[in-house]
């Protein structure tokens, strides 16, 4: 892309996220050695949790899958001026949609995969369209439209699986889906034994891929960036807000709904009534410290995946309560929101730096306006 | 003679410019200076410092020979220092009176009548004709200013700056103002006149002060200095007043309305069933004070507003309802008024922002695909051509642009387009004269390629440079439409007030 200029905001947002995640770690040792542990072997059994051996990695990348689909999601309308605050109920449409795929439909493992992982993407994508249409028509804020749409999804699935998906002993929960029916694959499992993992990592690893394609490349990218970044211009230049609006959310539905695949027909085999997944708002986070980039995503969310997984851990060796991982993220989400601090400060940095180098050149100051 | 104000070696820097440089001001009791810079030389820092907005790094204020601290715009009234914004500040539900004891309104009980009689008495001593009763939102824009005039009275203020008073006024109105500032220091007051136009210079201040890229350039008796003088001294170079251009080639027709009605943002009529055709080889320029239907017009030509009737036909096709993409493909170029909030996307790149029209056909893309190499050269054409300067080049990011290379940028990425019509809204506002030199002569390159040009200023001296015919509009309609060889500034001046030339001689 754009090399200079590029160059000069993504180390930005880089120093930006490591900035706020040091902080975020130094939080923590504080509040460890404020209830009297040590924060080292706190740190060192919470990373060793999510990383001390094969299994324990392929459930810290099976963590990561779910936090990294529903932050490209929110990452994704955020480009576009939107805030997806509605991941968790697109999660759970997605993740309805794909049950039903898992429990009725039996075709060749490559062509059930299609379907599956399509109806995943569509009933994220439905679920996403409704509040965008509702944005674009009626100019209904998106942020009270979706959080509405978290709690449809929430009523239907506690409707919908006591009626169509009952399992054989809980009324609370679906019927497990047949180990052969989920995203969970042989070779994957042999290659992290005992662990989550399951094909929709790869499904994340690719949507990253062509989101980042989507964004970068093509004219799609170009006109729902220049929607988000100044609508009035991209309606001046021609380019239809409205429809740019429309389309992003459902894109944006559609990646929280392939995290809901993953995450209901791969990291756990049934859906449970009565919760709304968390990873929808986690996504926020993990959008937030990838500075709504997809790369960014992708190293935010395996980050957190560490510190997700490895907080049970943690717990299990010492007395620091899993809660502590928590803050930590809860810290890092807070500096990363302040950003704007550590923008300064780099810059103000940058510039004594770049100052001292000027005073030897000696400038001729800014004479660009004139002619 | 005594000094009312001083201001003496006055510097202040701001982060990566020195905006004023050891300059030093001052104003005699009793005439009417004026400040003379283009934009960005330093005069509103310097009045700012003086209203107690900014506070100076280094330099030394006295009012009246005393050496005075102002911290705030509130020590500045104290100190008898008023100041008319160019943005009024006033309440538009509310009488002139009630607007003017704003903020001093005394103790519990409310004495409108004897705040009333004084301001009565006021306006009649200054010549501003206000009536105290009148509601502001019932009066004109002139009218408004004289209110701002009285409430710095009001306050028996000394020393009355003027922000680019004349911004906004029909050329009647500006004649009155200058006979009102008269009026001012007759009475014993001192007006600092704060503008970049220097035949209102010439018609009513004694002394200028000029400044350049924040440094003191010099102070000159305005009767023994010419406007060509005052000009390059302002520029630093000399300055060519008239756009050098050739006689019209009129050819076929570009542009036509016909009987078209816009509604404006209040749900009424703004532009009441306008008639007019711009032709290619010409430019048309509508004449008018701001608010008078111009900007409805204007973006139903364009398409950010809805027709409410009528017909716009653009090059032979009619494009009244048609989408914005549609019409750029027919041929529409648009210089937008807001070239920050419509004109560029300030957060991304040069290079992105040249294409923003036209990134979605080949060979800017292909199958949806943007081709970068290509994107960038055009880019880099561009801003070679039109000579956008910045700091890096195409990657620059467009907010970090000056506002005369961001309408560079805007002018250049239009013209490029070669579109049979292009509008231009405000082209050179807020620019130096050196940019607006460069984009006039851009607007009329444009139309002796044989295209159409309709141009929309509050320039009357804009206007008259540029425009082959001018149409003017007051209060949403067409007053007349009228060539510009056969007319003059007061004729126009009438129109723009409403009056119809053949009422003019009644």
């Amino acid at each position: 892309m754009s090399e200079i200029e590029n160059k000069e905001m993504k180390s930005n947002a880089f120093l930006v996220a490591i900035s706020a995640v040091v902080l975020g770690l130094i939080a923590g040792a504080v509040l460890m050695a404020l209830i009297g542990s040590n924060p080292f072997t706190g740190f060192w059994f919470l990373f060793r949790g999510g990383l001390m051996n094969i299994e324990r990695v392929g459930n810290t990348l099976a963590t990561a899958t779910n936090l990294m689909l529903v932050g490209l999601s929110v990452a994704f309308a955020f480009r576009t001026g939107l805030f997806n605050i509605g991941a968790s109920g697109q999660m759970l449409v997605g993740g309805l949609c794909a049950t039903l795929v898992a429990h009725h439909v039996f075709l060749p493992r490559p062509l059930y995969l299609v379907v599956l992982i399509l109806s995943g993407l569509l009933g994220g994508a439905v679920w996403g369209i409704i509040p965008g249409f509702l944005k674009a028509k009626f100019n209904v804020h998106e942020v009270v439209a979706t959080i509405m749409m978290n709690w449809i999804a929430y009523w239907s699935v506690y409707y919908f699986v006591p009626a169509y998906l009952k399992g054989p002993s809980l009324e609370t929960e679906s019927a497990s889906i047949a180990i052969e029916q989920t995203l969970r694959s042989p070779w994957l499992t042999k290659l992290f034994p005992g662990s989550y993992i399951n094909l929709g990592f790869l499904v994340a690893i690719a949507s990253v891929i062509i989101i980042k394609f989507i964004l970068d490349k093509t004219t799609l990218g170009f006109e729902l960036k220049a929607v988000g970044s100044n609508r009035f211009c991209a309606e001046y230049a021609g380019i239809r807000v409205n429809k740019n609006v429309v389309l992003s959310m459902m894109i944006a539905g559609g990646l929280a709904g392939l995290a809901g695949l993953s995450f209901y027909t791969g990291y756990s085999r049934n859906m449970q009534i009565g919760v709304l997944p968390s990873q929808g708002f986690d996504g926020i986070a993990v959008a937030l410290l990838g500075a709504s980039n997809p790369l960014g995503v992708l190293f935010s969310s395996l980050f957190f995946g560490v510190l997700q997984s490895g907080k049970g851990f943690m717990n299990a060796m010492t007395k620091v309560p899993p809660e502590i991982a928590d803050t930590i993220i809860s810290v890092i989400i807070y500096f990363t929101a302040t950003s704007v601090l550590f923008k300064r400060l780099w810059e103000a940095l940058f510039k004594i730096l770049s100052r001292k180098k000027a005073v030897r050149d000696a400038k001729p100051t800014n004479n660009k306006e004139v002619k | 003679m005594s000094h009312v104000i001083e201001m003496l070696n006055i510097r202040k820097e701001f982060p990566g410019i020195v905006a004023n440089d050891d300059i030093t001001l001052q104003v005699e009791q009793g005439e009417i200076h004026a400040i003379l810079g283009e934009n960005g030389a330093g005069k509103s820092t310097l009045m700012s410092i003086l209203f107690g907005l900014y506070h100076a790094d280094r330099g030394q204020i006295k009012v009246k020979g005393r050496e005075v601290h102002i911290s705030s715009p509130n020590d500045a009234n104290d100190l008898g220092i008023g100041m008319v914004h160019q943005h009024f500040q006033l309440v538009h539900p509310f009488t002139v009176t009630e607007n003017i004891i704003l903020g001093k309104e005394g103790h519990f009980f409310l004495d409108r009548r004897s705040a009333a009689k004084k301001i009565k008495a006021l306006s009649e001593k200054y010549g501003l004709n206000i009536d105290p009763d009148m509601i502001i939102e019932d009066i004109t824009v002139g009218m408004q200013q004289r209110v701002e005039i009285l409430k710095m009275l009001y306050r028996d203020a000394e020393i009355l700056i003027f922000d680019e008073p004349t911004a906004v006024l029909t050329p009647q109105e500006i004649d009155d103002l200058m006979q009102i500032m008269r009026n001012l220091v007759s009475e014993g007051k001192s007006v600092i006149l704060i503008t970049h136009k220097l035949n209102e210079i010439k018609a009513v201040a004694d002394r200028c002060t000029i400044i350049r890229r924040g440094k003191l350039i010099g102070v000159v008796d305005v009767k023994k200095t010419s406007q060509a003088e005052m000009a390059s001294m302002m520029v630093g170079r000399p300055v060519s007043f008239k756009v050098d251009k050739k006689p019209a080639q009129v050819g076929r027709v570009i542009l036509e309305l016909y009987d078209l009605k816009v509604m404006n943002n209040k749900k009424t009529l703004g532009v009441k069933g306008i008639n007019l055709s711009v032709k290619s080889g010409e430019i048309v320029g509508i004449a008018g004070v701001d608010g008078n239907g111009q900007t409805e017009l204007i973006e139903a030509i364009t398409g950010l507003r809805q027709v409410e009737s009528g017909t716009i036909v653009l090059d032979g096709n009619d494009i009244t309802n048609a989408p914005i993409r549609k019409r750029n493909e027919v041929g529409l170029g648009h210089i937008p008024e807001d070239r920050q909030k419509r004109g560029l996307v300030m957060e991304n790149s040069l290079f992105n922002n040249v294409a923003i029209k036209e990134f979605y056909h080949a060979p800017f893309s292909k199958h949806g695909i943007l081709d970068d190499e290509y994107l960038k050269q055009y880019a880099q054409d561009v801003i070679t051509q039109f000579d956008v300067r910045s700091g890096e080049g195409i990657y620059s990011l467009a907010g970090k642009l000056s506002g005369g290379n961001q309408q560079k940028l805007i002018v250049g990425r239009e013209v490029v387009s070669d579109p049979e019509l292009l509008i231009a809204v405000q082209p050179t506002r807020g620019l130096d004269v050196g940019a607006i030199e460069y984009i006039h002569s851009q607007l009329i390159a444009h139309r002796d390629k044989g295209h159409a040009v309709l141009l929309v200023s509050f320039e009357l001296d804009e206007i008259f440079n540029l425009s082959d015919r001018i149409a003017v509009m007051n209060s949403g309609e067409l007053i007349d439409i009228v060539k510009t060889s056969e007319t003059d500034e007061s004729a126009v001046g009438l129109m723009m007030a409403g009056v119809k030339r053949k009422e003019g001689g009644q």
